[in-house]
């Protein structure tokens, strides 16, 4: 398990530091000096990370702080002390599901962001720790969505519940709720279908899914989770701030890491939404999906 | 919303201003810094927009802008200038080729919308080519893709050639000897999605180029893309050279400021837009309008052409003369309930009508369903009453309320509603008859 662990950490590395070695690493490079060129080059690379004006800002005044205060003097040093800053932002507050209780994750976002296969690889991986997971597939729009999601389910081998295209997504997760708890199952995955967050009656569907989830299992530990894709830029923003005033969204999914994009955005969500990462993507392979851990996470970013 | 419109925020950096007169080299810096902020927020490239900002810079600090008497407005038309030629000017078309059948090749990442478009793309070129087309699945490797293009083949009618998991360099060649049997003269080839920086991957792409020869090669890009958008249109072009750009999910409240990099980066424009989830929401894509959505100032231009497939051209006419005049009865009202229907939603529509951004439609909630009560309500007139609403008095209103099944209150508000979007016309029409843009230069006053 440790080396799974240490293999998944140097996937991420190298993802996150496919173009030049790390976001950061370049303007730690060579020259120590800590000057405006510093902080201009590092503005630079938060934007291209896809962070965001503002985050940027914020972050770079903790830095600035924080080398006041601690007498920095070095870039080395620096890029400490931001690694630190960013762990520290991204640190969910709060525990996932709880072990050994029965949890629902609802699974949202928009078209294309990965949905899908995330739910298939968190399939194998809550198997692999010893759950019993069940999907429901409530995407009844999207064209050979529930047959994507079967292949899923019998790789993983975990049961699915599924109706035809066009159904009653709501009345899907009726469904796979009753058979959850006929089956003794202990963890439900619903897929839902992407949405574009600005269309009101396919978010208010949303609503009505996490109304039978409470009514159905009162009490049961539910995260609604956003998956977003890491290319995805500003616009992540948005979409945090639609999906949880209608789907009341508990954290994000973070997939595509793989790629060159940095998934900075994820640190803005944080700190203007408090909404965490719990899972990061970084490949194909059912493997390739892991729980988030933020010092992982911001040091990869860095190059540390 | 966050994003309010740079167009408005502009107008807001030179409404401090107005009691100078004249701009001042400072004052173009601080409308810059708006420039640029409203840019990377809207996804725009890093390097892009450090380029983009000394190109306008330049031009507005010349004597055209700094002596003019409204140069807020220059500033803002030269933004918009620049934007449109970064883009690419003018709308590009679609190549055929002179070889038959015709090859489209589509790529690009997982999840960028390409067996969507696909299909969108082949009952598009059907519907307005009178192309006869084929699709072909070349996605082996994402679990149920190909049905997901048989599914899409057969809602748009059209049919696909598909050979399971087997290797897709030949299955492209295969389709396109099944396309010269069947006599089809268009092929679309639908690829797995890839990242830009897979080796093997995109080594399997650029064969299935080699092996069928495409008049068009377009990357299909998601228009939520952020600052990545460059490398992989970088990429995708140095291995497949382009021939052309999809940009997907522009329906979003998204400025798709990436559409803007990658033919900034590429030099490839943008050939189409996906707007929406119905297979008939495809656009050609139009760099002008484009520029306008960034700058946040509506698109009458497209609302004009939904209008236009979606009902004749006189009504078009009549809809936009009516909406600039606003000499708009219940009548109109109940007549665009009817055609705004099958152009769209009314939230799609208002967002493009000039001056309403974002931020002010937040309070004009739109629902489908009220949409519908308010139809009955005026249903419930008498013709009259809906030509002159003044004439409606409490007992009318009674009488309303009870033949539409609903309550004086209803019929209050939507009176009420009805006369705020009357006014709200009104001031639109003064806005830009107040010198926003000059007399008799542009037909439609879109901004300036």
């Amino acid at each position: 398990m440790e080396k799974k662990k240490n293999g998944f950490f140097e996937k991420l590395k190298k993802g996150l530091s496919k173009t030049g070695g790390g976001l950061l690493a370049g303007i730690f490079l060579g020259d120590e000096r800590i000057d405006d060129d510093f902080y201009e080059e590092l503005e630079e690379a938060m934007i291209i990370a896809d962070m965001g004006m503002e985050t940027a800002d914020t972050l770079q005044e903790q830095l600035r702080a924080k080398i006041k205060e601690e007498k920095i003097k070095t870039r080395t040093e620096a890029r400490e002390a931001l690694a630190n800053i960013l762990a520290d932002a991204m640190r969910p507050e709060k525990g996932f599901i709880p072990a050994g209780e029965k949890a629902v994750l609802l699974i949202v976002g928009v078209n294309g962001v990965g949905k899908t296969t995330s739910i298939g690889k968190m399939a194998a991986y809550y198997k692999a720790e010893g759950r019993v997971p069940m999907m429901a597939a409530a995407d009844t729009f999207r064209a050979a969505a529930a047959e994507q999601l079967t292949v899923w389910a019998e790789r993983a081998d975990v049961p699915i519940v599924k109706h035809g295209e066009g159904a009653d997504p709501a009345a899907v997760v009726f469904d796979a709720i009753a058979s959850f708890k006929a089956k003794g199952c202990d963890l439900l995955l619903c897929d839902t279908a992407g949405r574009l967050h600005n269309k009101k009656n396919l978010m208010s569907e949303l609503e009505k899914i996490r109304r039978v989830i409470a009514k159905e299992l009162p009490g049961v530990h539910t995260e609604v989770l956003l998956v977003l894709d890491a290319t995805t830029g500003q616009n992540a923003i948005a979409q945090a701030r639609v999906f949880g005033e209608s789907a009341g969204l508990t954290g994000v999914v973070l997939t595509k890491l793989d790629g060159t994009a940095k998934g900075g955005m994820t640190v803005a969500i944080k700190q203007e939404l408090g909404l965490p990462v719990r899972f990061v993507g970084v490949g194909e392979g059912i493997d390739d999906l892991q729980p988030f851990d933020a010092d992982d996470f911001a040091r990869a970013l860095i190059g540390a | 919303m966050a994003f309010e419109g740079l167009s408005s925020k502009l107008q807001n950096v030179f409404k401090k201003l107005s009691g100078k007169g004249k701009l001042g080299e400072k004052d173009v810096k601080e409308a810059m810094r708006e420039v640029k902020l409203a840019l990377l927020e809207a996804d725009v490239n890093f390097t892009v927009v450090k380029s983009f900002v000394n190109t306008v810079t330049e031009r507005a600090v010349g004597a055209e802008v700094l002596e003019s008497l409204t140069p807020g407005q220059q500033v803002i038309k030269i933004v918009n200038e620049e934007m449109t030629k970064l883009m690419g000017g003018t709308n590009a078309k679609l190549e055929f080729g002179s070889r038959t059948p015709a090859v489209i090749l589509l790529a690009g990442l997982q999840g960028a919308g390409k067996t969507t478009m696909a299909g969108k793309l082949a009952a598009y070129l059907q519907k307005h080519y009178g192309k006869s087309p084929l699709l072909v699945a070349c996605d082996i490797y994402r679990p149920a893709a190909i049905k997901q293009l048989q599914v899409v083949g057969e809602k748009v009618g059209v049919p696909v050639f598909e050979r399971g998991q087997s290797d897709p360099v030949e299955t492209a060649k295969l389709a396109i000897e099944h396309a010269n049997r069947n006599l089809k003269d268009l092929v679309i080839i639908d690829t797995a999605g890839r990242l830009h920086i897979d080796g093997d991957m995109m080594a399997e792409i650029a064969a299935v180029k080699e092996a069928v020869n495409p008049a068009e090669i377009l990357l299909v890009i998601d228009a939520m893309t952020g600052q990545d958008a460059v490398n992989v249109a970088k990429s995708f072009n140095e291995t497949l050279e382009l021939t052309g750009v999809i940009v997907t999910k522009l329906d979003g409240d998204t400025r798709g400021g990436a559409a803007l990099s990658v033919k900034a980066v590429t030099g490839k424009p943008i050939k189409f837009s996906g707007i929406g989830e119905k297979l008939t929401d495809i656009e050609p894509f139009h760099p002008d309008r484009m520029a306008s959505r960034i700058l946040g100032m509506g698109d009458v231009l497209t609302l004009i052409e939904k209008a236009q497939s979606a009902f004749d051209e006189k009504k078009a006419a009549e809809l936009e003369s009516k909406m600039r005049k606003a000499e708009f009865t219940l009548e109109d009202f109940l007549d665009q309930f009817q055609q705004m229907k099958s152009m769209g939603s009314m939230q799609d529509i208002l967002g493009m009508i000039p001056g309403m951004d974002a931020a002010k439609l937040g309070n004009v909630e739109i629902d489908e369903k009220q949409t519908a009560r308010m139809e009955a309500i005026i249903r419930a007139m008498t013709p009259q009453e809906r030509r002159k609403p003044d004439i409606i008095n409490a007992s009318r209103r009674k009488r309303i309320a009870r033949g539409s099944g609903t309550s004086i209150q209803e019929v209050n508000r939507l009176l009420n509603q009805f006369e705020a979007s009357r006014k709200m016309m009104k001031q639109l029409t003064n806005m830009s008859k107040g010198g926003r843009f000059k007399k008799g230069k542009k037909r439609f006053p879109f901004g300036f």
